[in-house]
């Protein structure tokens, strides 16, 4: 890493460390009910993550991220039922996920399906994935020793300590390693997007033919920002999880995978912290509608999306970004035009 | 004999559910280039049309065949006027814009009508009997609909002056204005009529399958597989699609159980883009409608 890297990085250490902060704050002046919510609003902004790195940096306009977090969470659960400990379980659920992602990608992109096309495939996936696992529901259906439940889900076995498969962690722990591993994630997230291989997935989402005619695969470089993607991915869904307790198909459903999208609209393509604040918001906001009933849930977000695509394009954190930016640069040329004004007013 | 018969009847039942359920989201996207995330919510509207026009004590075929396509053609028309037209030329945006339309249905639908099923509608006709066996007369006559829509979508895009000014307007957008004509209104009256043949679509299948604020989910991921896969050729397209994946479908399902009809019909999709990523009617009948 040089010293230009660590420049660039600087806002993302800066995010990094006020998130270390609130991992060893809140659960000191929180509840353990708000503790165990934000546990789950953890990981679905781990899942954010994974969405804005690769449409926000790689251009891929991925409708069924949401298939890979569900995935990861599943591999997981089966995984530690069958190996009785969630050390591997969680290596399982990443490799198996990013598995997927790359036969999956390796069809989709080298077989040159343009943007579009990919959104409607990578949702369709989620959609067969959901239908498919709702079936699963007699004792036949089963991997191993986990049966998959159908409708009902399984529930998942709790994280034990690596070294101790009996030792279990109680929900406030989980909260550590979730917090833990959103602040991993965004930090790793933060430095892929300015090594060499980010660079140029940010220069193939410019202008792919340019980047080619350069001598880049864009082929390549698309499948490993999405793979890479997806394993990101599969550690929400094993945060996820753990801090439901159990992992049903209706992670799979179309509502689901409309959330993943708008977090990453309402937060700002081309940025990591702006998806990661708008889940969090958004899951408040959706907890608060739960609690009444004059607004549906899909039709206020339904509303956000139509107005976030027709008036606010950019997402939140880009606009303010550019708000502030634009202050910093009229503001000098502003003084200095007002001396020029008082020199003119004296000759 | 009976059984080879038996089975041809589900298989073209399978087909045409596949078609029917493609061909307004084909309409929409061959002429406008506009995928519409919204298209499972037209069929479920078309459902409701019908399963609230019935309970007002319309009769079921007027409900089905004229009310549900007119009032979802209608919302379609005011759909393109307030939201779609603003974003042509931006696939991306229509794409996202249209998903948040279809959140807002759902949730407009289970505000008024509440999150379960409404009252159902039964199907019309009773069961026919070939041979030994007995299937369903309601699915013989969805395979005849489908036909006849199939038909007449062909003859108006063939035949009339509509057809020839929006294949005018597919073809070359800004050469038909030049010429005069009004590619903003031609794309309303495409987008309304996509939105009917949808809600026709779902009002046909509201006696199988009953109403459900959700139900649109399920039919939108088949819609699209068969519609990508088939190409852009609007009816070239859908019928190649729902042939090739509907009989997929249908032999794996009577193999091997739904489940595995389901795996069959995805797998055969994704392969199918690998070797032709522009559909079937990119590749093979080129000139089609």
């Amino acid at each position: 890493m040089n010293s230009g890297m660590l420049r660039q990085m600087r806002p993302t250490f800066f995010y990094a460390l006020l998130g270390l902060v609130f991992m060893f704050v809140a659960p000191q002046v929180l509840q353990l009910f708000t503790i165990i919510n934000l546990t789950t609003a953890i990981a679905l902004a781990v899942l954010a993550l994974s969405l804005a790195l690769i449409w926000g940096y790689g251009g891929i306009l991925c409708f069924g991220q949401v298939a890979f977090f569900g995935l990861g969470a599943y591999v997981y659960t089966i995984s530690a039922i069958n190996f009785g400990g969630s050390t591997w379980a969680i290596v399982m659920a990443v490799l198996v996920t990013s598995a997927f992602a790359a036969a999956l990608g390796y069809f989709i992109f080298f077989g040159r399906v343009s943007d579009v096309y990919l959104g409607v495939i990578t949702l369709t996936v989620t959609l067969i994935f959901f239908s498919l696992i709702r079936r699963t529901s007699g004792p036949e259906y089963k991997i191993g020793n986990a049966l998959l439940g159908g409708f009902n889900g399984v529930s998942s076995p709790p994280i034990n300590l690596p070294w101790n498969t009996s030792q279990f962690l109680f929900p406030e722990h989980v909260f550590y390693v979730a917090m833990a591993a959103l602040i991993i994630c965004y930090v790793f997230a933060g430095w892929l997007v300015n090594t060499k291989f980010g660079r140029v997935c940010v220069a193939i989402r410019e202008n792919e033919l340019r980047a080619e005619l350069l001598g880049y695969d864009s082929r390549l470089y698309k499948l490993g920002i999405f793979t890479i993607g997806a394993g990101i991915a599969a550690i929400g869904g094993v945060l996820f999880c753990n801090g439901v307790g159990r992992i049903t198909p209706d992670v799979f459903n179309l509502y689901n995978a409309a959330l993943t999208i708008i977090w990453v609209i309402v937060g700002g393509r081309g940025t990591l912290i702006g998806p990661i604040g708008a889940t969090f918001a958004l899951f408040y906001l959706t907890s608060a509608l739960g609690g009444q009933s004059v607004l549906n849930n899909n039709l206020v977000l339904g509303a956000i999306l139509i107005v976030f695509v027709l008036l606010v394009p950019k997402g939140v954190a880009p606009t303010v970004i550019d708000w502030v930016n634009a202050r910093r640069k009229t503001a000098p040329v502003r003084v200095r035009r007002r001396r020029g004004a008082r020199a003119e007013g004296t000759e | 004999m009976d059984l080879v018969a038996a089975i041809g009847l589900q298989l073209a039942y399978v087909i045409a559910n596949l078609a029917l359920i493609s061909l307004g989201l084909a309409i929409i996207f061959g002429m406008m280039r506009v995928i519409n995330l919204a298209h499972g919510e037209f069929l479920m509207l078309g459902g409701y049309t019908v399963v609230v026009a019935t309970n007002a004590g319309v009769n079921i075929w007027v409900a089905m065949l004229i009310v549900a396509p007119l009032v979802v053609g209608i919302i379609g028309v005011i759909v393109e006027r307030l939201l779609i037209r603003w974003l042509y030329g931006r696939m991306v945006d229509t794409l996202l814009a249209t998903w948040g339309l279809s959140l807002l249905l759902v949730g407009l639908v289970t505000s008024i009508f509440g999150a379960s099923t409404a009252t159902t509608v039964a199907p019309p006709l009773g069961a026919i009997r070939i041979g030994s066996y007995s299937a369903s007369g309601y699915e013989l006559f969805l395979i005849l609909i489908t036909l006849v829509l199939l038909v007449l979508v062909w003859l108006t895009l063939r035949f009339t002056k509509l057809g020839l000014l929006a294949r005018g307007t597919m073809q070359n957008a800004q050469m038909a204005s030049s010429l005069g004509v009004s590619t903003s209104r031609i794309y309303m009256i495409t987008f309304g009529l996509g939105a009917a043949v949808s809600g026709l679509a779902g009002a046909l299948l509201a006696p199988m399958t009953g109403v459900l604020p959700t139900i649109g989910a399920t039919y939108i991921a088949k819609a699209f597989i068969t519609v990508i896969s088939g190409g852009s050729a609007i009816l070239a397209g859908t019928a190649t699609g729902s042939v090739l994946l509907g009989g997929l479908n249908g032999i794996f399902t009577f193999i091997a159980g739904s489940t595995f009809g389901e795996i069959a019909l995805l797998l055969a999709a994704i392969l199918l883009l690998r070797l032709m990523p522009r559909g079937i009617t990119g590749r093979f009948f080129r000139k089609s409608l």
